[in-house]
């Protein structure tokens, strides 16, 4: 396959811009980031001596001149070694390992309903253009994109979970639950993540349904809507496999843009809900100038953006024959 | 054709589609015998292709039948429930489209395009229908093995072949070709049209030709109607029509491609453009491109610019909608 190689490459190059970049940004800061990490943190450097020439090549350091840092850095990227957390006291890797599954359950799994929502709505209001999915949903759903997500899941929190008391409000599970692969435990993991994931999709599912909606209604005037219909098909195959499959394609392009614009929003979210994922960790750690994590978390971020982009390649190769030749 | 000519297959009695507030065909009246190749012919804009739509109706909103009944066989196809009016298209009346380019879905395997249509209106399962897209295909001259294609993997005259080969697979007893080689280029647009004569015969299906160009339609058709804003304001056995063309707007249209024989002469075409169907002119709709409207013939023209002229015969199935013939009778 060419075409994935090709975005394969593009990737490759993305990556590493982001990784130079990251490397780069705490050496342009002003003043000396390690200086202060290593005043402030004496005792913790001086229990685990070893991360030193870590956070040497991580934030710079006038021992090791750039030529070399550089290099000694990517390689510690590379086998996973991004230094300790300052402010947690553990390496940087094991904060990954725990809070990164969070985030990406809450966000695959908002992501892929708001997906499905917003696009199967979007689907019934091209289709029947001026009824009542289009009239009613399409502004009620572009009237919950408007909202800045922090002040939804404000919202959310007061009236769903506080005043209705329908949804847990914060964390991930309940502290007395044990975290392992038993039944109660996802049971009450998934109570948590519902109203953080119904804000993802409150805010997300519009712009799905506009999307869709809007190239739908183009699409619907092609020939081959006319034709299909011509032949006899049944009206819902027409708009299946006909309207809708095609009209799906453009919209999943400005995958790029709506995911990154996603991972800021979830930053807030859950902090909101304070939910133990990457947001949060990222907050917490910028706000304790934790260095070394917000550094390895920010990276972490920009690889799961380039690596979502990817995979929609992969399903938009599979979607359109046109591109896979192409 | 000697004696009683049969009944006709399809009938458009007074029909009327309207857009909204723009009347696209006014009031068409054209019936097609079994096995005729009627060809329909105007500028762009007249309303032709509306007729194509309103026939499988397949008008989309606002566009929907105002008055005037389409029969089929003697029967109204408006009174058909929606699922017989699904098993009526294609079965009874199929379409081939102006673009090839864009009738076939970018996103389906050719094959599959047949069986989802096939299997619209037979039991039939999926290798047999396969099998049956093949022979279909052999039978415009593409190799059965292309209905693992995608349409963008063919040429546009292939794509072309491919719809006709749809449009054949259920025997229809009438075939709508609407501009069906207008995207293609002049070799390959005769091609095609010898591909269809010679289809015609083999399966006697009727064929419904919509087009802007007339040349097209000399050497194929048994009688053409012209179409102009909105309305048929001629229509004659081709010959006929060819031969004698009554209406200044056929006229028009004749001298607006060259002939294939005979001395070199300048093109003339039509002066003007096609008019505002929102706002149509005042009496005979033609009267302002019309060379013979002129305040020369005061009585004349009175009546050119505020009463509308009717379809009329002016020879055994030679009708023609224009106050100049009817003087000229």
């Amino acid at each position: 396959m060419r075409f994935i190689l090709r975005r394969l490459t593009f990737y490759g190059i993305a990556f590493w811009a982001a990784l130079t970049i990251n490397f780069a940004l705490p050496r342009l800061m002003p003043g000396s980031p390690l200086d202060g990490l290593l005043l402030r943190y004496q005792d913790v450097i001086r229990a685990n001596p070893s991360i030193l020439p870590t956070l040497k090549a991580q934030l710079g350091s006038k021992d090791e001149p750039v030529w070399q840092a550089y290099p000694h850095y990517i390689g510690n990227v590379f086998t996973g070694d991004f230094g300790f957390s300052t402010a947690k006291g553990v390496p940087v890797s094991d904060v990954i390992a725990q809070t990164l599954p969070w985030s990406i359950f809450l966000v695959g799994v908002g992501f892929l309903l708001s997906f499905a929502l917003g696009t199967t709505l979007g689907m019934f209001a091209a289709w029947r253009r001026g009824g009542f999915t289009d009239n009613v949903l399409t502004p009620l759903m572009m009237a919950l994109q408007s909202f800045p997500a922090f002040f939804l899941s404000l919202l959310a929190v007061y009236f769903l979970g506080l005043r209705l008391g329908w949804f847990p409000i914060q964390h991930a599970y309940s502290n007395e639950t044990n975290v392992g692969l038993t039944w109660h435990f996802l049971g009450d993991a998934f109570r948590h993540a519902q109203l953080p994931i119904l804000i993802i999709v409150a805010i997300s599912a519009g712009g799905w349904l506009l999307g869709m909606r809007n190239v739908m209604i183009n699409t619907v005037a092609e020939d081959y809507i006319s034709l299909a219909q011509a032949k006899g098909l049944r009206d819902r195959r027409v708009m299946t496999r006909y309207a809708a499959r095609n009209a799906i394609l453009p919209p999943l392009t400005g995958f790029a843009s709506f995911f990154a614009s996603a991972v800021g929003g979830l930053i807030l979210i859950e902090v909101v809900f304070s939910y133990p994922g990457v947001g949060l960790t990222i907050q917490q750690a910028a706000l304790g100038h934790d260095y070394p994590l917000v550094q390895a978390l920010l990276l972490l971020l920009s690889l799961c953006v380039l690596l979502a982009n990817l995979i929609m390649d992969c399903v938009y190769a599979v979607l359109d024959p046109r591109v896979r030749s192409g | 054709m000697p004696g009683v000519s049969p009944q006709p297959l399809v009938e458009l009695d007074d029909l009327v589609v309207d857009y909204g507030r723009v009347r696209a065909v006014d009031h068409v009246s054209l019936s097609i015998r079994p096995g005729e190749f009627v060809g329909l012919a105007g500028e762009s804009g007249c309303g032709k292709s509306t007729v194509a739509h309103a026939l499988l109706r397949i008008l989309r909103p606002p566009g929907e039948i105002v008055s005037g009944r389409i029969l089929f066989k003697g029967e109204d196809a408006a009174a058909l429930s929606r699922e017989q009016l699904r098993r009526f298209r294609w079965r009874n009346i199929s379409l081939v489209f102006q673009s090839a380019m864009d009738s076939l879905n970018p996103v389906m395997r050719v094959g599959d395009q047949f069986v989802d249509m096939l299997r619209a209106h037979e039991r039939i399962d999926r290798s047999q229908a396969l099998a049956r897209a093949g022979e279909l295909l052999e039978l415009v001259g593409i190799d059965r093995n292309r209905i693992r294609a995608y349409p963008h993997e063919l040429s546009g005259g292939m794509r072309q072949r491919v719809v006709i080969a749809m449009a054949l697979a259920l025997s229809p007893e009438l075939i709508v070709m609407d501009e069906p080689t207008t995207a293609l280029d002049v070799v390959v647009q005769r091609e095609i049209l010898q591909e269809i004569e010679q289809l015609k015969r083999e399966f006697s299906f009727a064929v419904l030709f919509i087009t802007h160009d007339l040349s097209l339609l000399v050497e194929f058709s048994d009688r053409i109607a012209i179409m102009y804003a909105g309305e048929i304001v001629e229509s004659a056995p081709a010959d006929a029509l060819f031969q004698r063309p009554e209406h200044p707007y056929t006229v028009g249209l004749m001298s607006s491609f060259p002939p294939l024989h005979g001395p070199i002469v300048r093109l003339t075409g039509i002066p003007g453009s096609p008019p505002d169907l929102a706002k149509p002119p005042t009496g005979c709709r033609f009267h302002p491109r019309c060379p013979h409207c002129t305040p020369d013939a005061p009585q004349l023209y009175a009546r050119q610019l505020s009463e509308r002229p009717e379809l009329r015969p002016i020879a055994p199935d030679h009708l023609v909608a224009c106050h100049l013939a009817e003087e000229r009778l």
